[in-house]
């Protein structure tokens, strides 16, 4: 009895010790970065005048929840999450619907579909604001006269065009995941019940697909919360088309004010992680791996 | 036992060889292979640079040997890709390219070295006193002004028969010429972004008006301030721009005035050689105007931009670094940029050089504009001031003189005391 209880705390014991130098790697490399932040948020420190660096307690969450250009940045995060993902989630669920169903050359209409994807975004980004430029571009004269990328509603669009047309695909492939845990024979079995197309649709097919749905959604919505590189190219956040990582560079690296920067990060983070939390809790969205009732 | 300390020695002799592996590597992989009398220089990608350098080492002997790295193409890149290393202590950087903005701002984080002794006599000797005055931070020197620069105003000779004097005759005449259906455009960069601020800086000193205290602590933002935003506005609804203005930068309207379209390009000299290259047939027409002013009484005083070469405050070989500095910005080295790359000199004595006439022809023009220019705010600051007029400023047409005056008031006031939120 000893013998064993005495092998089994040894073989903890190295488990934990075989576990610990990747813990300890994990906690250095995400954890430090984010306390740091945290830490740097609460002083007044811009690098161009390192003397002058103090604590000030939640003066900068007081400056920067206080400021205009904030709150318009974080409208347009919003904006440009919720427009991209409604978009997206039909789109995606169409491509999902075709490719599960397609008869032929299912392997390269899956692999074709998906190229947007692997396309680095600066580079997309470019091409994208090449076209809609007048003059260099084939976009740009296709519905007005002027620039659309200088005016703020169509900039927005563009951007959320240029988000859509770059991660449809992604979730399009997660819903296809989802797609395929959807049994054939309660499709039939709805269709010999009197079932429409439609009704198989929202009845049966995305009831069981509820999981698969809201983890594609989850991964989106944080992506999406995070936009920065196709704004930086296509607008520099010019005619306030700015998001809040945007915003946050901007003040950061551009401005070198660590202080009212790391404050932005941190406010960030909790925004991402209160819709984490949210998409957890309120719809039970599982965690890949998670038992099937979602909870843990 | 004995098998023990075998066993013991065999580790030893694998650690050990493992850390010579792994340190072998971290030196590879970290820094280039130099000898002693290695100075790295970080510059701003430029054509013929490299050619400058290569005569430098030759006239060294072996006392330094500079190794040209290229920074990014666009100035925030480069600042911030210098800015990120000099936060760290990097001592890998010897002289930095640094735009006349910088300057202060990275003298007063105590990045970079003063000029002092006689590298200072060297650099300050013939040198104009506009650049001079932007390498200077609380009376002291803390870098050698490599090239300034001016925009003027280029216009296209065969549509345009006298170029205007003034903003208001600018605009006058392009609309003239647009009622006849001619090439009629005038372009300016007017993104937001720091060349626009420049736009708005050179109409602001050509009114006379101020945007921030001779001590560069205080907001000032007078009547001339205001003046400038309403010329600004007025071109911007003039409808005589491009419908990009307000996406443009330099490079952007350059290639437009390329096309054929514009009449007039408001725009740094590099534009010169380049159209020469890229558009003969539109080059052969263009000349060259100062840039019109705001006030008929009074000829524009314009911004100058510019390079100048600083040494880091880590660099471990100052003064093979400040020597290598001399001789990058040399009369000689300076000469052959300007004809090259089509940048102009600091020091006043070059552009009476002999070959400068055929080649570099706007030089008149340019060094007129320099004996009399306009430098921008001289503010650690400078960054985050230009990021906030850049949005005010942006777009041209939404600019409510009054109102836009009273925002730049508050929102600089609270960039110099790097308070606030940047846009």
């Amino acid at each position: 009895m000893s013998t064993t209880d005495a092998a089994g705390r040894a073989e903890r014991r190295l488990g934990w010790a075989l576990c610990a130098p990747a813990a300890l790697v994990m906690v250095a490399v995400t954890g430090w970065p984010i306390l740091y932040a945290v830490w740097l948020s609460f002083q007044r420190y811009d690098l161009k005048y390192p003397d002058q660096r103090e604590f000030v307690g939640l003066d900068n969450y007081v400056t920067v929840l206080g400021n205009q250009y904030w709150w318009t940045a974080f409208g347009v995060t919003v904006l440009i999450t919720v427009a991209q993902l409604v978009i997206e989630f039909v789109l995606g669920m169409a491509l999902a619907l075709i490719m599960h169903r397609a008869l032929i050359g299912r392997g390269l209409v899956r692999t074709v579909s998906l190229i947007p994807y692997g396309i680095v975004t600066v580079v997309a980004a470019f091409s994208w604001r090449y076209a809609w430029t007048p003059d260099t571009g084939y976009l740009a004269n296709l519905f007005t006269d002027g620039a659309p990328l200088t005016e703020r509603a169509s900039a927005l669009a563009i951007i959320v065009v240029a988000e859509v047309w770059k991660t449809t695909p992604f979730m399009a492939l997660l819903l296809m995941t989802g797609l395929a845990l959807v049994p054939e024979d309660m499709l039939e079995a709805a269709q010999i019940d009197g079932a429409s197309r439609w009704q198989r649709f929202t009845q049966v097919m995305l009831p069981v697909m509820k999981p698969a749905i809201l983890v594609a959604l989850l991964f989106r919505t944080l992506d999406a919360f995070r936009v920065f590189d196709n704004i930086v190219v296509l607008t520099d956040g010019a005619q306030d088309t700015s998001s809040v990582s945007v915003l946050a560079y901007n003040n950061l690296i551009k401005g070198l004010n660590l202080g009212i920067g790391s404050t932005m990060s941190v406010l960030i983070f909790l925004a991402v992680a209160l819709i984490a939390f949210l998409f957890v809790k309120l719809f039970g969205t599982a965690a890949p791996g998670a038992d099937d009732d979602g909870r843990r | 036992m004995r098998v023990r300390e075998r066993d013991r020695g065999a580790v030893r002799r694998a650690v050990a060889l493992g850390l010579a592996v792994a340190a072998a590597a971290g030196v590879t992989a970290c820094a280039p292979p130099q000898s002693a009398n290695t100075v790295n220089l970080y510059y701003a990608p430029e054509e013929n640079l490299q050619t400058v350098v290569d005569k430098c080492n030759d006239q060294a002997q072996g006392r330094f040997k500079i190794v040209y790295h290229k920074l990014p193409r666009d100035a925030d890149g480069q600042r911030e890709q210098m800015v990120r290393r000099l936060a760290a202590q990097d001592d890998g950087m010897d002289v930095l390219g640094l735009d006349t903005t910088w300057t202060a701002e990275f003298a007063r984080a105590g990045w970079v070295r003063e000029w002092t002794g006689e590298d200072r006599e060297q650099a300050e000797a013939g040198t104009l006193a506009g650049p001079l005055e932007s390498a200077r931070y609380g009376g002291k020197l803390f870098g050698a002004p490599k090239n300034t620069n001016v925009q003027l105003l280029w216009y296209r000779s065969d549509v345009v028969r006298t170029p205007p004097r003034t903003w208001d005759d600018m605009i006058e005449q392009a609309r003239r010429l647009k009622a006849e259906g001619r090439p009629s455009t005038i372009l300016i960069p007017g993104a937001q972004f720091e060349g626009y601020v420049v736009q708005y800086n050179t109409l602001l000193a050509s009114a006379g008006g101020r945007l921030i205290s001779d001590d560069g602590t205080r907001a000032v933002v007078d009547e001339g301030a205001v003046r400038a935003l309403e010329q600004l506005k007025a071109l911007a609804d003039s409808g005589l721009t491009s419908p990009s203005m307000s996406n443009a930068q330099e490079d952007d309207i350059r290639l437009e005035f390329q096309q054929g379209e514009a009449a007039f390009q408001l725009n740094w000299p590099f534009v010169y050689p380049s159209m020469q290259e890229d558009a003969p047939d539109v080059a052969r027409n263009v000349h060259w105007a100062r840039y019109p002013s705001s006030d008929p009484d009074r000829p524009s005083k314009v911004t100058i931009g510019g390079f100048n070469l600083a040494v880091s405050r880590y660099s471990p070989r100052p003064a093979a670094s400040f020597d290598a500095a001399l001789c990058l910005r040399s009369a000689e080295s300076q000469r052959f940029s300007a004809v090259e790359d089509g940048l102009p000199p600091t020091i006043e004595s070059v552009y009476s050089g002999p070959e400068m006439a055929a080649e570099y022809p706007m030089r008149d023009t340019i060094l007129e504009e320099l004996r009399d220019p306009a430098i921008r705010p001289i503010t650690p600051a400078y960054q985050n001031v230009s990021t906030v007029l850049s949005k005010l400023l942006s777009p041209a047409s939404a600019i409510d003189p009054p109102r836009t005056a009273e925002r730049m008031r508050t929102e600089v006031q609270n960039a110099l005391d790097s308070q606030g939120v940047m846009p």
